[in-house]
């Protein structure tokens, strides 16, 4: 829709309605700079605000990366020696010891986020469209399915890594004891299975967040599709496969953008589960910097790798952002 | 913006604390002063079985202190598992208390960072002199050659505790006084759900201790005598596999400890499910489980061969608390005088007793407390057995890398994969070249 209405100033009053002749020009101006440079000003508390708490400790953490920084120098970081592209080619010498394990937790990370998100969005999706049709005790399902998210994520975390324990723990209890399903009680937080134990944790807090984004992006899709189709003879899975996911496109877009970002940095769950050393098979990406950071001290490595893995997630999101966006054009065209 | 948020943690976080640092006004660098002469902030660390505890405990000495000097001492009871980053975060930021507590294996790290008050001639004097401290306790307090980083306050030792009655009921008379008679004993007594020795596999500082005494009962200290890591020598790969062997091979400690580091070994001993535990102090902690005293005994821990002495006979690490000032402190009188007050005769008595601990300075060790059943076997350990961890500014790293490595190990005996020789080397190498090379 277009207008012809002159633009509003500050207040809806109209620019300029009855200046004189003379006074036209400047006032104008003015009015201009007034109405132009007004967001400007509401938003310079904000973009100040960013720079300090955003900006500013990035650019600080980016030039500490190519710092020689240990405890020597942590009382004053700006002293330590400059290490130019050590700290790089340290965390990228896949050969040597530090960058063959951060190769190796960044595969770990990798195959964790892809069947976390995977699973978040899957169970979210499926829950979500059972969810949809009105019967009686949906909004109470609704509310317990959203108790995940709405714990703390600390208290959460904690309670499973009671449940996981060896020899007192209720999943042993239930799987050697009850059911049966295992020789013996296993181990679950550390060994390999606390890959599993750390998976099962990050779904089970992760998957109402996308039942909550599905079914948001669900009440969008008009009840007419789904009669119309009916009548044509297609049936739940033609209507979810035809109709529910298409629909949900743009949702899941974003969805599955935010889920990877959050499930790639998880921090919480690792380290609550299991302390400041993680088990090999769970050593999450989050948890090996820190570790390089604030356990062994070396604050200009951890720095580099902090670094390393900004510009990988930059990288992912913006090849992801671009392929989205053509289709999205390419579906206009 | 949120990608680029998301991705930068590690960097934002730590830059974070050094950006308030810049914003708040305080300097990391400053040398302290005495613009604050009425006030002191104390940064304790959590000695007893809850935070609570220690408040009461430390509470009314303080009172004391401020009735006697005039300055108030605001406390603050730090959690174990927090306090060495505390102190990371107030080194860098220059907003920490004026004086605090310190594990004392971390003094030679935290020495390096240039932020404690060195304790040279002049400062000791200032709280009766050196000479006052036992010397076991004065070696865990910084880098040998140099002004210390901080002062002892409480003296610890490892000892065996054992439970008396589960020891009668196996036909085991009396406490192992070595490693062969550890396993034979425990052999006897691990059946039908009970083990003979509990162990803490995944609490890296534990792991740490316990390898560095059987590394020098084998002949090795970890690090060369300049400083450098040494962590493949075959005395210590012998120490450790030797340690994890307990599980792995000679069946002594249950599975399930690979995973324990809350102190749940302490519990299992207080239920009857271990029969003995290689502890610190552990008297205080037992009462609060429930254990009378006559159910346990002490005895030291074991050796490989005849009685506790120095090198291959050492038992024990020299474990304990030592006080520190931060060189910026607007208060440096005030806080040498607490110091003073801290580590007087009376109130180390007082001190140690509350927590089950020895006094590290001489005179206070004089008083009948500290020679009870279990404290005397303590106090002598310490006195003729216990060795300090090498003080050397990577002792931290020391502490994560190889306590990590044994935990891996432990988790490895645990799942019934072989623990080898080769497989304790490979670990203890990966762990060596996890170290700062500069």
């Amino acid at each position: 829709m277009t207008t012809t209405t002159a633009p509003a100033g500050p207040g809806g009053r109209t620019v300029g309605k009855s200046s004189p002749g003379a006074a036209r020009g400047p006032r104008r101006r003015t009015g201009r700079i007034r109405r132009i440079g007004l967001p400007y000003l509401l938003l310079l508390p904000a973009l100040l605000l960013e720079l300090l708490v955003h900006l500013v400790p990035m650019v600080i953490g980016i030039v500490m990366s190519f710092k020689e920084l240990t405890q020597f120098h942590i009382r004053d970081w700006t002293t330590a020696p400059w290490a130019g592209l050590d700290n790089y080619a340290m965390s990228v010498d896949f050969n040597a010891p530090v960058g063959e394990a951060l190769l190796h937790s960044f595969l770990v990370t990798c195959a964790f986020t892809l069947l976390s998100v995977g699973l978040c969005w899957f169970i979210g999706t499926a829950a979500a469209i059972c969810m949809q049709d009105t019967f009686r005790g949906r909004g109470l399902l609704r509310a317990l399915f959203l108790v995940p998210y709405a714990l703390p994520v600390y208290a959460a975390v904690i309670t499973w890594a009671f449940m996981f324990q060896h020899d007192n723990g209720l999943v042993n209890h239930v799987l050697h004891d009850q059911l049966g399903l295992t020789d013996k009680p296993s181990f679950w937080l550390i060994g390999d299975n606390s890959f599993i134990a750390l998976l099962v944790v990050s779904v089970w807090k992760g998957w109402p967040f996308a039942f909550l984004i599905v079914m948001a992006g669900l009440q969008n899709i008009p009840r007419e599709l789904y009669e119309a189709a009916a009548l044509d003879g297609a049936g739940v899975i033609q209507q979810i496969r035809r109709i529910t996911l298409p629909s949900l496109r743009p949702v899941n877009q974003v969805l599955v953008l935010v889920l990877f970002l959050w499930t790639f940095n998880d921090f919480n769950t690792p380290f609550v589960l299991f302390g400041k050393a993680a088990p090999e098979a769970a050593d999450l990406i989050s948890i090996h910097i820190y570790q390089s950071s604030f356990v062994t001290w070396n604050f200009g490595a951890g720095s580099a790798m902090s670094v390393l893995l900004l510009l990988f997630l930059l990288l992912v999101t913006g090849v992801y952002l671009f392929l989205t966006s053509r289709e999205r054009r390419s579906a206009r065209v | 913006m949120r990608s680029i948020r998301a991705a930068a943690v590690g960097a934002v976080t730590m830059s974070l604390a050094l950006a308030a640092s810049a914003c708040g006004g305080g300097s990391s660098t400053g040398g302290g002063s005495n613009d604050s002469p009425r006030e002191l902030t104390y940064w304790a660390s959590n000695q007893g079985a809850s935070v609570e505890i220690d408040k009461k405990v430390l509470q009314p000495e303080l009172d004391k202190f401020e009735k006697e000097t005039g300055i108030k001492v605001k406390l603050e009871v730090v959690p174990w598992s927090d306090l060495l980053n505390r102190i990371l975060t107030a080194t860098t930021s220059g907003q920490g208390p004026d004086v605090l507590n310190i594990g004392n294996t971390w003094s030679a790290s935290l020495q390096a960072t240039g932020a404690l008050l060195p304790w040279d001639a002049k400062n000791f004097d200032r709280i009766g002199g050196r000479d006052r401290f036992v010397e076991s306790a004065l070696g865990s307090t910084g880098v040998q050659g140099q002004d210390p980083a901080a002062v002892p306050l409480y003296s610890m030792a490892y000892a065996l505790y054992y439970n008396k009655k589960m020891f009668a009921e196996a036909g085991v008379s009396g406490p192992p006084a070595t490693w062969d008679e550890l396993v034979e004993t425990g052999r006897k007594i691990s059946e039908d759900g009970k083990w003979a020795l509990g162990a803490e596999g995944s609490n890296l500082s534990n792991n740490i201790h316990q390898v560095f005494v059987l590394g020098k009962q084998h002949g090795a200290d970890f690090f060369t005598p300049d400083g450098k890591p040494d962590f493949t020598s075959d005395g210590a790969v012998a120490a450790v596999k030797q340690y994890v062997d307990l599980m792995a091979k000679d069946k002594v400690i249950a599975p399930g400890n690979a995973e324990y580091a809350q102190n749940q070994s302490l519990g299992d001993f207080a239920k009857g499910k271990t029969a003995m535990v290689l502890w610190q102090t552990a008297s205080a902690t037992f009462k609060t489980m429930g254990m009378k005293d006559d159910e346990w005994g002490v005895a030291p821990a074991p050796v490989p061969s005849g009685a506790p002495g120095t090198g291959a006979q050492t038992n024990s690490m020299v474990a304990g608390i030592n006080m520190a000032v931060f060189k910026n402190s607007d208060n440096v009188d005030g806080a040498t005088k607490f110091v003073e007050f801290m580590t007087s005769d009376a109130e180390q008595k007082i001190l140690n007793k509350a927590y089950g601990s020895i006094p590290p300075v001489k005179a206070a060790q004089s008083d009948p407390a500290f020679n009870g059943p279990a404290t005397g076997v303590l106090r002598e350990t310490l006195a003729t057995s216990a060795a300090a961890l090498p003080q050397v500014p990577d002792e931290s790293q020391f502490e994560t890398a190889v306590g990590t490595a044994v935990k891996e190990l432990f988790a490895d005996a645990a799942a019934g994969r072989p623990v080898t020789t080769e497989s304790v080397k490979a670990k203890l190498a990966k762990a060596q070249q996890q170290m700062p090379t500069k």
